[in-house]
């Protein structure tokens, strides 16, 4: 039996409103707030990037899970940020963690999937034998440019998950990937900004992947919709999640514990594992969890877990997703988040 | 910084790694060769708590070049709950309110970068408990 031992999650203190943004390209704040279902998206620090917010999550992680850093064998960084374009981020991870020098490790990116793509990997190595103890990390500080839809909605965090097979927190029992090769959003090396396709982004993209792994790790397992107490789909702004969860018959019941995206934005690659996260903050003993991610290029990864009696134990070990996203937060106006995001030219 | 010394100084820097004195058991921070309490060349390694209060604190109005994007920023002396003082950033705050005594816990940040092409330097900053 493998499954999940220890999770935690990061998100920036710092915070924008989607009015700061409206107000700064001249938009309609109220249109954009209804239709893309976002109030507010987390920035990250000057000091903030992938690497960072991947130690913050994993130190989480680690305190939900009494093991010692040394015994994990395998790290995995989903990222389409990584500080470096050469030297991977697990490098610095591992270093920081303590998990050097007997481990593999790799960067991963695949848009805003690459963090379930560690999952993914991470669970097979343990399931495999190959290691004992696998950590897999979703994390991104991702950039919008400036003006674009998608100002409205990337923003940073992250979340890390340890798989083992021992002290399971929540059983992995099912697992499905679905992967096409569709244009629909992308970043050329060396460009700053990505592109995207607009509307094409939706049905022919999201939607289409989303559902392709959701009905096939459906039809796989046997178990329906309403089998499941929670469920969890990549959020690129709000509407998306419910949209694709209603129309493969999931309620908002099941999937607002895990909605997560109005008050903290797309954290791309930490976007579905955040709320993985806020799911397993919230879930109890043989609660069935389900779990689609989205990554455009694109691709979907599913995961069906089964959360077992340890999980109450640790769910007060670390802090949680909804208490980080209450804790305080401090707002930022245009100017400063313009400062904070790089976006201004400076004189070198 | 030249990359050897950061490399060296990576498990104090990281994982708040200090060397704890045999002899007297004087925790140093960073880690010694030679106790300057009793002398003695034998330590342990010991991790450093993430958690303690200001002692004492100035906010940094007219920085060096590649922290100038950070001003004001706050500069503290941390008492460890070992008893460790050490300096550091403090950082996620409003630097007007801060007081001394505040609990603060140690994180993992991005201390600075070498350029735009060069090496980026990563170490332990503290924010608000």
């Amino acid at each position: 039996m493998v499954g999940i031992i220890g999770y935690g999650s990061y998100i920036p203190k710092f915070r924008i409103k989607a009015e700061q943004i409206a107000h700064q390209w001249g938009k309609d704040a109220v249109a954009i707030k209804r239709g893309l279902m976002l109030q507010e998206k987390s920035v990250p620090g000057l000091d903030e990037d992938t690497i960072t917010i991947s130690v913050a999550a994993a130190k989480k992680a680690l305190k939900r899970c009494n093991i010692d850093p040394q015994e994990i064998g395998a790290l995995y960084i989903g990222s389409e940020s990584h500080p470096y374009a050469v030297k991977p981020s697990g490098t610095v991870v591992g270093e920081a963690l303590g998990i050097v020098p007997d481990f593999h490790t790799a960067d991963l990116e695949f848009a805003c999937k690459a963090g379930s793509e560690g999952m993914f990997i991470a669970q097979a190595l343990v399931k495999a034998g190959e290691v004992k103890y696998a950590m897999a990390i979703g994390a991104d500080t991702s950039q919008g440019a400036p003006a674009d839809a998608l100002e409205f909605s990337a923003s940073a965090g992250g979340s890390a998950f340890i798989f083992g097979e021992e002290n399971i927190l929540a059983e992995l029992l099912f697992t499905h990937s679905y992967t096409t090769d569709t244009p629909d959003f992308w970043r050329r090396e060396g460009a700053f900004y990505p592109h995207h396709g607009g509307r094409f982004t939706g049905e022919p993209a999201y939607f289409k992947h989303v559902q392709g792994a959701a009905k096939a790790i459906l039809k796989k397992s046997g178990y329906k919709p309403f089998d499941f107490k929670y469920a969890i789909f990549h959020m690129p702004n709000g509407k998306f999640p419910l949209t694709v969860g209603k129309k493969l018959g999931f309620t908002d019941e099941q999937m607002k514990p895990g909605w997560v995206v109005n008050l903290m934005g797309n954290t791309y690659s930490g976007s579905s594992p955040t709320g993985l996260s806020a799911t397993l903050d919230v879930a109890k003993p043989g609660d069935l969890i389900f779990m689609v991610s989205f990554g455009s290029g694109a691709g979907s990864d599913a995961f069906i877990f089964k959360a077992t009696g340890k999980i109450t134990d640790v769910q007060n070990k670390a802090e949680k997703v909804r208490e980080m996203l209450a804790d305080d937060p401090i707002y930022l106006d245009y100017g400063q988040y313009a400062k904070f995001r790089e976006k201004i030219i400076m004189n070198e | 910084m030249p990359s050897p010394r950061y490399r060296r100084e990576m498990p104090q820097r990281y994982r708040l790694e200090a060397g704890k004195c045999k002899g007297c058991g004087k925790i140093f921070f960073p880690p010694r060769l030679i106790c300057n309490k009793c002398g003695s060349e034998d330590f342990e390694q010991v991790v450093l708590p993430e958690n303690g209060k200001i002692v004492t604190f100035t906010i940094i109005r007219v920085a060096p070049a590649q922290f100038e994007a950070e001003v004001p920023y706050a500069i503290a002396i941390v008492e460890l709950e070992n008893g460790v003082r050490i300096t550091t950033q403090v950082v996620d705050c409003d630097t007007e309110k801060l007081e001394i005594g505040n609990e603060v816990k140690l994180v993992f940040r991005k201390v600075q970068e070498e350029g735009k092409t060069g090496i980026i330097l990563y170490g332990y900053k503290a924010v608000l408990a």
